[in-house]
């Protein structure tokens, strides 16, 4: 769409992202969960600059030692820094999350709505194929493909994306079936507009509020579901680290050093925390009828 | 006089699980070029079903639409296409028929954009120069929906429907949902833009001292049927049908020395989904007899008004 770059246009829609910016920014808590989400991503990605210790580097000598300055968190059975492994495990956790949503969203988005605007045939072989889908429960649905697919990074991300499909889906054919009772939508067909053009110009913008919020959400949830999958040991395999696998492989001194599993599961508790926030300050932020 | 638009028999049913229902009912008319259609009856009598029908936004069940002279009833993608940019839509609710997300001239220069013509500069000169014409000033255009009022929302509406400079335009209750005082600019517009350009409007209200005001022939409809049709002039001298004389009495004078007496209708309203045939409005009228169980025709009383009443030389005597 050429008009994109239209600057009239660009400065229109940049006003439209400042002031969900600045509604967002009124909210506490929301801004507490971005700034939490957002040094957790920085620290994965600059780890290896952040990390005291490598994620596999041993220290027999010191091994289930609990928190000191040398290592913040303790070390667990391999002496292993717990403070450098869930550093390089956000690298893992994280981008599960994030890459296993955002290609759910893209073909959740597809196939709602699609299957919102065309209706009829298209909707009921649509959404009678999510229904398969829907009828396991999202994390035995994941275990069932990761089991099929085998355990690993790539693998753990299809798992996840393929469960949260059915969920994207239906949020976006309820929103479009919203959006597509406004006149807009007819006028634009008076004006010859292209199914294509009415879905990505006119239904999708005034229907992506709730699925945005919605993503926020999920990635949480992925994060939850992978920690889950790696503890049954189906996600990302030792030594690399990963949250939920640490807290996996901590649960055998979960007695006597209960700092192995407690640091990792903090860790997740704080991220899925301060997602969901976030997710609940957009919710409020994107809303058209709170003004202001 | 050529026409520019004539329906013959036309219907619309929509499928509802209790059965069909008839929302347009065997409805006929024509229009002559540059001239102005009313189309009056309560909510939910097909009016607007009808506007958008004729306009090829609903397909119709069964009878034919002459644009021109020819058939386009069941008209092709292409042929649509084409018909398109000569037959417009002015929406009702000036809030639910622009895009929140685009701005005032972005949805000005859609239509232009997708008919392909024109380069972008032409685009953007064609697109400001409509706005000019509906008198939309130049530092609204990057305004949005939200931050405009009524009336300027529906000159946008009113741009947008022009701006391929179609002949002929459906106005759905263009100023229902508007401010008196702003109804009176929009209606003015709407004139000066049909006499500057020779439109040919078909204006769906429900607001008679409007339709009186902006037509030159007047369809009254009852549950989607018509069931008078007049020069607008003639019918409210002299309403013939007797919904159209309880409809007419219902228009307040603004004058308290004028005692007028109101026909009050009794009863409901007969269900659209399969009615029975006959007057639809039998079951409201206060002159009904068995005859009006048959199915009624329109006939033609004086010159150019036409009736569907059975008894209508009795009730007029």
């Amino acid at each position: 769409m050429k008009e994109r770059n239209d600057r009239n246009n660009s400065s229109g829609k940049e006003s439209m992202f400042l002031t969900t910016m600045s509604r967002l920014a009124k909210n506490k808590l929301a801004v507490a969960g971005l700034i939490v989400i957002v040094t957790m991503i920085l620290m994965a990605v600059f780890a290896p600059l952040i990390a005291p210790y490598g994620y596999e580097e041993q220290d027999l000598y010191n091994t289930l030692k609990g928190p000191s300055a040398e290592h913040w968190f303790g070390t667990d059975d391999l002496g292993r820094d717990i403070f450098s492994r869930i550093i390089y495990g956000g690298r893992n956790s994280l981008s599960i999350g994030l890459v296993s949503v955002f290609f759910s969203a893209i073909i959740g988005i597809a196939l709602g709505s699609a299957s919102g605007y065309y209706g009829g045939k298209v909707d009921m072989i649509i959404m009678r194929l999510l229904d398969v889908l829907q009828a396991m429960p999202a994390i035995l649905l994941a275990i069932a493909i990761s089991a099929t697919l085998g355990p690993g990074f790539i693998n753990c991300i299809i798992a996840l994306c393929i469960s949260q499909i059915p969920g994207f889906a239906r949020m976006s054919r309820a929103s479009c079936l919203n959006v597509q009772g406004m006149e807009y939508i007819e006028a634009a067909t008076s004006i010859n507009a292209r199914d294509f053009r009415i879905i990505f110009r006119h239904v999708l913008p005034n229907a992506i509020s709730p699925i945005f919020v919605q993503a926020t959400m999920s990635v949480a949830t992925a994060i939850l579901t992978s920690a889950s999958l790696s503890f049954i040991g189906l996600g990302v395999q030792p030594p690399q680290a990963e949250w939920g696998a640490m807290l996996s492989a901590g649960r055998n001194y979960i007695r006597g050093y209960s700092h192995i599993v407690m640091f990792p599961g903090l860790t997740i508790v704080l991220a899925v925390l301060s997602l969901n926030m976030l997710g609940d300050g957009l919710r409020d932020a994107l809303d058209p009828r709170l003004k202001n | 006089m050529s026409q520019i638009l004539e329906v013959k028999n036309l219907k619309k049913y929509f499928k509802t699980p209790r059965g069909m229902l008839h929302a347009v009912d065997d409805v006929s008319f024509s229009i002559e070029q540059g001239k102005t259609v009313g189309v009056v009856g309560e909510s939910g009598c097909g009016k607007s079903t009808l506007g958008r029908t004729l306009i090829h936004l609903l397909e119709s069940t069964d009878g034919k639409i002459f644009f021109h002279g020819e058939d386009i009833t069941h008209a092709d993608k292409k042929k649509l296409r084409e018909l398109r940019e000569n037959m417009q839509i002015i929406f009702q609710d000036p809030f639910s028929s622009l895009n929140p997300r685009m701005t005032a001239f972005e949805t000005v220069k859609e239509p232009l954009t997708l008919a392909g013509k024109w380069s972008k500069e032409e685009i953007g000169q064609r697109a400001e120069a409509i706005m000019e014409t509906v008198g939309l000033d130049a530092r609204l255009r990057n305004s949005y929906p939200h931050e405009l009022d009524g009336g300027r929302r529906q000159r946008i509406g009113i741009a947008r429907a022009l701006a391929l400079n179609p002949e002929f335009v459906v106005c759905d209750e263009p100023v229902s949902a508007l401010d008196v005082s702003i109804q009176a600019q929009i209606l003015n517009l709407m004139q000066d833009l049909q006499e500057q350009r020779g439109l040919t409007y078909v204006f769906i209200t429900h607001d008679l001292s409007v339709v009186r005001h902006i037509s030159d022939e007047i369809c009254v409809m009852y549950l989607g049927q018509m069931v008078e049709k007049s020069p607008a002039k003639e019918l409210f001298k002299k309403p013939m049908h007797p919904y159209t004389k309880a409809l007419l009495s219902a228009i307040p004078i603004p004058d308290i020395h004028v005692k007028k007496e109101r026909i009050l209708l009794t009863g409901e309203v007969t269900s659209p989904i399969e009615p029975k045939p006959g007057c639809r409005f039998a079951a409201r009228c206060p002159y009904a007899s068995e005859a009006c169980r048959e199915p009624q025709k329109l006939s033609e009383i004086s010159k150019g008004h036409f009736v569907s009443c059975v008894r209508v030389n009795e009730i007029n005597e």
